[in-house]
């Protein structure tokens, strides 16, 4: 598992010093999330990300980065300034990922703020460092994978409930009755990619891990038009929305990106650029 | 030890009255528990569809994710430790007037947590898949808490009803007619474990009723605080409290003594028990369920005050809902008729007759489950992100459950007394005057 090489975050392609913009095409950003400098490698990288991490369900409280060597920091972005509310995102992730219409694993909320101008926040798993959701689950259902994502597996879930309660993000989801949509061709359903959903358990975004470990980008982040959405690596430290690519720490830095219910300490791994002063302390 | 042991005439009377029930119940009985039988299976049914169906089907959905079955949860399992508490409190402050209820109430300890803990399955998305609780427990999870605490609970409340019941047994066994079946006779032999009465037995006898007395006081306060902490171990607002534990512990007594009331006063009347239950124990019992409903006041006062003073950005709406919203009416009710109510029938003189006490015990049980709603509806269906509140359907399937399981308490009574006596008539001996010695006592 930990033969992949990946790049540290100082053999991370060429960037200029305090500049937030790379001038990489948008494949060769990919490439470098999916830690490789070349196609060829990605294969291998593959292979680790669905037979490695996904057998081996870490049930710590968190997910020990250092102890899971070549593991990713996958990191989002969403950029408020450009959100233009079309729910675009939501969409593909519903249709791609094969959910009713009331689960929406990234769910647009519109809002006001003190001066009464809406403003738009999508809203999907935060999947923090520390969370709720993992530490309330009583069968290990709810876990970290090596990568820092929060998955389910929904062959353990016994459908209580409690992560749903746990979670300060309403990210989560219930599947109350049987569900009607299906792939088309039958499938069996993984953590990173639980299609079709069981009746009974719990589902939520799982941040595309299915597409992002082999370099291709999450479905809200290919979806959406005004390229608000960023996914990233932290260690690797570039972020892309598919048009341009970012170094993240100081993408995040030079635009005050803030995260929800910060207080709470969950340390969610998803960003919020505000920009226009949105409120965003619900 | 014996009291007064008295003319055979007041010893057959006891004995009488307490094992009756067990020979010739009366002839409501079996209608009587054939009706309820027959709820309790239409809710078996109904829960059967919702395997099927899916939670759906009870009312819940995305926005309102716990609702009824996490109440019923709550104000079944907490009606158990009224019956735990009357038993086991009276027993270490050696109140003798116990000694006519504690059978009762130990009974019912027992009947309404079954029944309660079956709603821990009932509300599960997977109940088939339960056994992953044992196999895989996460120690982090509250769930798990609540596991041992219930489990260890269950054995507790079966092992205090059993052990005052080995004297009654041993006497069971003794009077049954010979043409008794082999099988009950082997079968009363067996749980009697031997009871002669000897002093070496009932020395053995007294200290473990002891030891599990105090024992179970413990046990029962973690149970409930348990409970509470799987709500408060969230961080949404009207759940994160650390009140939770003792606000819960508190509720569950209240509603739990009252339960007894009714309890005891329904068999009282059923099975012609009026010579040894007066309404003394009624005052008494109603006593102490007015002083626990005081100290409810006071803990849900002391929530509202907290969270509507600070009004935290989470914390408002949750109060204002509750104080002058949606829930309003169902919040003033049980404050008006769920408490205040309550205690006034309890202490006012002009009330003190068995009926009223009753009803203030009525109002009590239903009011406290009205409240176990408040506690769970407007915080699981509060927004976290922007303002719109989830909406909660009230759907036959979950009523019938409900309704099913309200009727399931009566009916494991009734089936209990078939096989115990209902009254601790070996205990009644010890510590009351006017009554009989205990078989194998000293009058033999």
């Amino acid at each position: 598992m930990a033969d992949t090489p990946v790049p540290s975050p100082t053999k991370a392609p060429s960037v200029e010093e305090g500049s937030a913009r790379l001038h990489l095409s948008r494949r060769q950003a990919l490439m470098a999330l999916a830690g490789a400098g070349s196609a060829l490698s990605a294969g291998p990288l593959l292979g680790a990300l669905v037979s490695g991490r996904t057998g081996r369900a870490d049930r710590g409280l968190l997910a020990n980065g250092a102890e899971a060597e070549g593991a990713r920091r996958w990191a989002m972005v969403i950029d408020l300034r450009r959100c233009d509310g079309c729910k675009k995102c939501t969409e593909a992730c519903q249709t791609k990922h094969y959910l009713p219409p009331e689960q929406e694993w990234i769910k647009v909320y519109t809002l006001r703020d003190r001066t009464g101008v809406e403003f738009n926040v999508p809203r999907l798993c935060m999947h923090c460092e520390d969370a709720p959701c993992v530490r309330v689950c009583p069968v290990a259902a709810t876990f970290v994978n090596r990568d820092g994502l929060v998955l389910v597996d929904q062959e353990k879930c016994i459908g209580c409930r409690l992560c749903m309660a746990a979670c300060p993000y309403e990210a989560r989801y219930f599947n109350w009755t049987e569900p009607t949509i299906r792939p088309p061709l039958p499938t069996i359903p993984t953590p990173e990619f639980p299609a079709p959903q069981q009746r009974g358990t719990v589902g939520k975004c799982v941040l595309c891990v299915h597409n992002i470990g082999h370099g291709e980008l999450p479905y809200c982040v290919v979806a959406c038009n005004m390229d608000a959405i960023y996914i990233g690596d932290l260690d690797a430290d570039v972020a892309t929305n598919g048009t341009e690519t970012v170094r993240l720490s100081t993408f995040l830095s030079q635009n005050n990106a803030i995260r929800l219910k910060e207080e709470l300490n969950t340390k969610p791994r998803v960003w919020y650029i505000p920009g226009h002063g949105e409120d965003l302390g619900w | 030890m014996v009291a007064n042991a008295r003319t055979p005439s007041s010893r057959d009377a006891l004995h009488d009255a307490a094992f009756r029930p067990m020979e010739a119940p009366g002839r409501w009985f079996w209608p009587v528990a054939l009706g309820l039988a027959g709820i309790v299976a239409v809710a078996f049914g109904a829960y059967v569809y919702q395997v099927i169906e899916g939670l759906w089907v009870a009312g819940y959905n995305d926005k309102a994710f716990y609702g009824i079955y996490e109440a019923n949860l709550v104000a079944f399992i907490g009606v158990s430790y009224g019956g735990a508490l009357v038993s086991a409190v009276l027993r270490l402050t050696n109140a003798r007037w116990r000694a006519p209820i504690t059978r009762m109430a130990e009974a019912v300890a027992l009947v309404s947590l079954v029944v309660g803990g079956a709603f821990a399955i009932i509300h599960l998305g997977r109940p088939e898949r339960i056994w992953r609780l044992i196999v895989d427990p996460q120690a982090s999870s509250p769930i798990v808490w609540d596991l041992i605490a219930i489990s260890t609970y269950l054995l507790a409340t079966a092992i205090f009803l059993y052990l005052p019941l080995i004297p009654d047994l041993a006497t069971t066994r003794d009077r049954l007619p010979a043409r008794a079946p082999r099988l009950v006779r082997a079968f009363y032999r067996l749980v009697a474990l031997g009871w002669t009465g000897t002093p070496e037995q009932r020395r053995l006898l007294n200290r473990s009723v002891g030891a599990i007395a105090i024992l179970i006081i413990p046990l029962a306060v973690s149970v409930h605080s348990v409970l509470a902490w799987a709500f408060s171990m969230t961080s949404r607002a009207g759940w994160h409290s650390s009140i939770f534990g003792p606000y819960f512990v508190v509720g569950a007594l209240y509603s739990g003594v009252a339960l007894v009331v009714i309890v005891v006063a329904a068999f009282r009347k059923a099975y012609r028990l009026e010579r040894y239950i007066s309404l003394d124990h009624f005052v008494s019992l109603a006593r102490i369920m007015a002083v626990l409903a005081a100290v409810y006041l006071y803990f849900t006062f002391s929530e509202m005050l907290t969270a509507g003073y600070v009004r935290t950005r989470e914390e408002a709406p949750i109060v204002a809902v509750m104080l002058e919203g949606a829930y309003a009416p169902a919040f003033w009710g049980f404050v008006v008729l769920g408490i205040f109510v309550p205690i006034m029938l309890s202490v006012l003189s002009a009330t003190r007759s068995v009926r009223y006490l009753v009803l203030a015990a009525a109002l009590a049980v239903v009011g406290m489950w009205l409240k176990r709603m408040l506690i769970t509806l407007p915080t699981a269906t509060a927004p976290l992100i922007g303002d719109v509140w989830g909406t909660v359907q009230l759907t036959w399937v979950a009523i019938v459950i409900t309704v099913g399981a309200t009727a399931a308490i009566p009916l494991g009574l009734m089936l209990i007394f078939r096989f115990m006596p209902i009254l601790a008539v070996d205990e009644m001996t010890e510590l009351l005057p006017g009554s009989a010695p205990a078989v194998g006592g000293e009058a033999r």
